[in-house]
């Protein structure tokens, strides 16, 4: 390896192998994003979409912040909802004075909107990193958040401000009231979003952020100002998710303060985490697990922030690096053709922890049924089984589960880890796990 | 020619605690120079001075015939000096091969780009390639830089360091914690790669001070008590008195 022709081509040769199959994936994703209302065309399935895809834009503009530079936002919303609340403004504008701008502009808007506001409060912000940064960015979320709801003439007040996006000049005979008209502008915008960003890590002020993440100190000794770089990454962190803020209010053609709000900026920290902040696709599967889940779930149980909860908790615990972690892990085993000898070990451990699951669902409804107000109904529907939250059967079976399936669970899950470490030895044997 | 590097009369103070009182130290263009002396003599104080990651309480600190004192960290190195740490400072979650080149982007020029493919310049990326090269890492250029063992480790310090081609180079106890073959590998790799360039090494192993050094500043509770040639150091008896006694011949 000393040569360095020989080097030189076997990166060559690796980069261009890694091109097609890069190119691939957006290609694939490009398809899917098409294909997808096709095969799924019922409205609500339609609505989930569009809201899966803002979810992607804004997620993955909030790790721009904590995966790549490292840093800790409790004040994201902020930045998409003022894109919303200007893209609401621009299109009622367009409207009135017939601006020749058509509506798949307006998330651009948005986008300008966060981007200013970023640049505006972002030098300051970005001074320093870690707890002095979370601590003002939260405090500039409820300030914002608060002034929302005096500043009436800005933000509606309690009710926000409404639009009417069939209202703009209509391109290509599209009026965009038909959600699926919408659903493709979103995912066209999630499409060039996602290449944008995914393209910004790949440039040097991308690999920059990664070196402040790791050690802000060493940055400053190889000729960079890390408070310039955060600062540079809170920008465009606040571009991409004022897009995601515009493109909401082209959804549901209404801006209001619950955009801004703390809320807003806890779910996208917690769609970034779950999906895993070390990966660029992670967020974009924690944005479609927790919207999914948050469209799911309210229809099924009462106490579903407590369902969030829990996983939330058991991701930080348990799976740091969230869900991309978990699955990147997988990597080297496949590579080294030592996955099979683990996968026994998973089925063996799926069912114990599937009946310990099973049984924390089953004690949570108990105990949120018995306790809740009337009209909720006492029949627990769990995997096609009803239960009565008031029969001491059902507690006895939500008692067994959780002790046994936890006792169970734990021998298995040590085989896990046995099973993990061989197939792991091998791996490292094999080079290709450092 | 002017210094290299020129300390005048730099102190120090933490609170009412002196811990650098009156420097001196003169570094020619293209010397080797070593800064040695007991535990706790300020010789780390005195490379946080002078790469600016402290800032003097008093005196003057140039670099080349200007003045950097005062500058942060990032306008020093900027204006040709870089250093290494004594406790191993690289970016432990990224590949080799991006912690070496994450230290030339500057250098060539490209700031804080984003409009650049990074894996699309030419220059950093033979630079970089180059520099794995030449500590030995070509071969671990995919692994991150947090599990290199404890000697790559050091070896990538200083490939860090050198990455931006700086003239004036400050190494602070580059072997520290290696075995003798790891130190006399080290020392030969530092010898090549400071070739031309002025060189600042603070060091605790007598055999890589004298073997290595042009020049030696031998320091003592924050002041420099003598400079010199390896030969008239090992000659000076305040050196013999302070600090070498019998560890030198």
């Amino acid at each position: 390896m000393t040569n360095p022709v020989t080097t030189a081509t076997a990166a060559t040769k690796d980069e261009s192998g890694g091109t097609l199959s890069f190119y691939g994936i957006w290609l694939i994703a490009a398809v899917a994003l098409v294909v997808l209302p096709l095969i799924f065309s019922s409205g609500g399935s339609l609505t989930s979409f569009s809201l899966i895809g803002i979810s992607i834009i804004f997620a993955l503009s909030y790790n721009i912040l904590l995966g790549q530079t490292g840093l800790l936002s409790f004040g994201h919303a902020v930045q998409y909802g003022l894109g919303g609340f200007l893209a609401v403004h621009m299109m009622n504008a367009v409207a009135s004075y017939d601006w020749p701008i058509p509506l798949p502009v307006i998330p651009l808007i948005g986008g300008i909107g966060g981007l200013a506001f970023a640049t505006l409060v972002g030098w300051v912000m970005t001074k320093r990193a870690g707890t002095v940064f979370a601590m003002i960015s939260l405090g500039i979320g409820e300030l914002v958040a608060s002034s929302s709801l005096i500043l009436r003439s800005v933000f509606g007040g309690e009710s926000g401000i409404t639009t009417d996006r069939t209202a703009l000049p209509h391109i290509f005979g599209w009026t965009f009231g038909p959600q699926l008209q919408v659903y493709y502008l979103i995912a066209f915008w999630v499409m060039i979003s996602a290449i944008a960003m995914y393209a910004l890590t790949r440039t040097p002020l991308g690999r920059i952020c990664n070196a402040v993440r790791d050690n802000p100190e060493r940055v400053e000794f190889i000729g960079y100002d890390p408070h310039v770089v955060r600062y540079f990454a809170y920008m465009f962190a606040g571009f991409f998710a004022g897009i995601a803020g515009g493109l909401t209010a082209i959804n549901f053609e209404i801006a209001n303060s619950a955009y801004l709000g703390a809320t807003q900026s806890g779910l996208v920290l917690f769609a970034a985490f779950i999906g895993g902040t070390a990966y660029f696709f992670g967020p974009i599967l924690g944005a479609i697990l927790v919207t999914y889940l948050q469209l799911g779930l309210t229809n099924v149980t009462s106490v579903w922030q407590l369902y969030f909860g829990i996983i939330f908790i058991g991701i930080v615990m348990f799976a740091p690096g969230g869900i991309a972690g978990i699955l990147m892990k997988h990597r080297p085993l496949i590579r080294a053709r030592t996955l099979g000898t683990v996968i026994p070990s998973y089925l063996v451990a799926a069912l114990p922890t599937l009946a310990l699951v099973l049984g924390i669902i089953l004690s949570i409804e108990t105990v949120a049924r018995y306790t809740a107000s009337e009209g909720e109904g006492n029949v627990i529907n769990l995997v096609g089984i009803p239960f009565v939250a008031t029969a001491p059967t059902t507690w006895a079976v939500a008692v067994v589960l959780v002790v046994g399936g936890f006792l169970i669970a734990r021998v298995t899950w040590r085989r896990v880890a046995e099973a993990w470490d061989r197939a792991a030895t091998v791996a490292r044997d094999r080079g290709y796990l450092a | 020619m002017t210094a290299a590097i020129e300390v005048k009369a730099v102190d120090k103070s933490f609170g009412n605690v002196g811990i650098i009182r009156d420097l001196n130290l003169n570094v020619a263009q293209g010397e080797r120079h070593a800064v040695i002396g007991p535990n706790g003599a300020g010789k780390s104080t005195t490379f946080n001075l002078i790469s600016g990651h402290i800032k003097p309480t008093s005196g003057e600190i140039r670099l080349n015939g200007e003045v950097i004192s005062g500058l942060r960290p990032f306008e020093i190195n900027r204006r040709g000096l870089s250093r290494s740490f004594q406790v191993t400072n690289v970016f432990a979650r990224m590949t080799v091969w991006e912690n070496v080149r994450c230290a030339v982007l500057w250098a060539t020029g490209h700031r804080y780009a984003f409009w650049k493919n990074v894996d699309h310049l030419p220059e950093v990326k033979q630079r970089t390639a180059q520099i794995l090269d030449d500590i030995h890492l070509s071969h671990r250029r995919d692994v991150p830089a947090g599990l290199l063992t404890y000697a790559e480790q050091r070896e990538l310090e200083i490939g860090i360091t050198i990455a931006s081609g700086a003239s004036v180079i400050m190494l602070d106890e580059p072997t520290a914690g290696m075995s003798h073959a790891e130190t006399d590998r080290a020392v030969a790799l530092i010898r090549r790669l400071t070739e031309g360039r002025t060189l600042v090494i603070v060091e605790h192993d007598m055999s890589v001070v004298f073997g290595l050094a042009d020049r030696i500043s031998v320091l003592v509770y924050g002041n420099i008590i003598a400079s010199g040639t390896p030969d008239e150091i090992r000659g000076n008896p305040k050196v013999k008195e302070a600090y070498l006694g019998e560890e030198v011949d």
